[in-house]
C-alpha cells in the first residue's frame, strides 16, 4: 500500500491501541496505520516512547527486587506442610 | 527477565499421573518451578510478604489435595496461578487488613477510558536508573496504587510474563478484558514515572510542572 494512501487515524485511537502495538497484537495495517500517524504527533510518541521505557523497566529484574522475590525459607516452609499434608 | 520456567510438559505430565496415582512426595518437584509466580499473584492481590506467602503456601496445599480435578487440557501453572488468586481474594474478604486498601471487590467492569499525561517528549529513563532507590521506589509505589484488577494483570503479564491467554485463564477473564486492563495499568505506570522522567526523581516537586507542554 502507497504510504499516501494509509488512511489517517486519530490520537485516541492510536492511545487506545498503544498497548496492544507494543504487544504485537494488531494487523500489520493498523500497525502501519500507528506508525505514520506517530511519526507526525509528538504526544503520541511521548506516549509510546514513555510507556514502551516503563515496561522495559519494569521487567527488568531490579525494578521490584525484594518485592516479589520469594521471602527466606519458603521453599522449606512449603516443604515440611506439604510433608506434614501428604 | 524471568518466563514461568517450564519443565517439559511430558515430564510435567508424568508427574501429575504419578502423584495422581498416590506418590504424593513428588508433589514439591511438581511445583517447584512454579513457586515464585505463585507467590507473585498472591503479591499482587495481597499486597504483604506475610499474607502472600501464607495465600501461596495454601494454594500448594489446595492443589495437592484437588490434583484430582485438575484436567490435563489445562495448564499446570495457569491452574496453580488460579488456585492462589482465589486464595489471596479469600483472604481479603476475610480480613481486610492488607496494604492495598482500594479493594473494589465488585469492580468487575473496566472504568472508562484513560488518558495518558500529555507530554511534548519523553526523555528515556535508562535501565541503569534501576540502581537508584528513588525510581525503584517510585515503580513500586505506582504498583501499589493501581486498583488490583490493573495491578493483577500488569504483576501476571509485565512482570512475570505470562502470556495474554494465560493471563486471561488465570484472571477467569477474557483475552479482550485483559487487554483493556493491560492498557490502562501500563498508561498508569509510565503517567506515575512521568514526574521524575526529567532526570530529578523528585516527585512533587516542581519540576513536575515545567515539563509538562501546557
Amino acid at each position: 500500500m502507497d504510504e499516501h494512501h494509509i488512511i489517517e487515524i486519530s490520537c485516541e485511537h492510536v492511545i487506545l491501541e498503544i498497548s496492544n502495538y507494543i504487544d504485537g497484537e494488531i494487523t500489520l495495517d493498523l500497525r502501519a496505520r500507528m506508525e505514520e500517524h506517530i511519526r507526525g504527533c509528538k504526544h503520541c510518541a511521548a506516549v509510546l516512547d514513555g510507556t514502551t521505557n516503563t515496561l522495559r523497566l519494569i521487567a527488568d529484574g531490579r525494578a521490584f527486587e525484594g518485592a516479589f522475590d520469594l521471602p527466606a525459607g519458603f521453599s522449606e516452609r512449603l516443604r515440611q506442610r506439604l510433608a506434614a499434608h501428604a | 527477565m524471568r518466563a514461568i520456567a517450564t519443565i517439559p510438559n511430558q515430564r510435567e505430565a508424568d508427574l501429575i499421573s504419578r502423584i495422581k496415582a498416590g506418590e504424593r512426595d513428588l508433589f514439591y518437584e511438581l511445583i517447584q518451578p512454579y513457586q515464585r509466580t505463585v507467590y507473585a499473584a498472591a503479591f499482587s492481590v495481597l499486597g504483604n510478604a506475610s499474607d502472600a506467602e501464607d495465600a501461596a503456601q495454601e494454594a500448594f496445599l489446595k492443589a495437592l489435595t484437588h490434583l484430582g480435578q485438575f484436567r490435563a487440557e489445562a495448564k499446570f501453572s495457569t491452574w496453580l496461578v488460579q488456585i492462589a488468586l482465589n486464595e489471596a481474594r479469600l483472604r481479603i474478604r476475610k480480613d481486610r487488613k492488607g496494604l492495598y486498601s482500594s479493594i473494589d471487590e465488585g469492580a468487575q467492569d473496566d472504568d472508562g477510558e484513560y488518558f495518558p499525561i500529555d507530554y511534548a517528549d519523553w526523555r528515556e529513563i535508562p535501565s541503569e536508573t534501576l540502581q537508584r532507590k528513588e525510581l525503584k521506589e517510585a515503580l513500586q509505589r505506582a504498583l501499589a496504587t493501581l486498583k488490583p484488577i490493573y495491578r493483577e494483570v500488569l504483576v501476571l503479564r509485565d512482570i512475570e510474563h505470562l502470556s495474554i491467554t494465560e493471563t486471561a485463564a488465570a484472571l477467569n477473564i477474557t483475552e479482550a478484558s485483559v487487554k483493556t486492563r493491560l492498557l490502562r495499568a501500563r498508561l498508569m505506570m509510565r503517567d506515575s514515572l512521568a514526574p521524575g522522567f526529567d532526570g530529578s526523581w523528585s516527585v512533587g516537586s516542581p519540576t513536575y510542572k515545567k515539563v509538562r507542554p501546557f
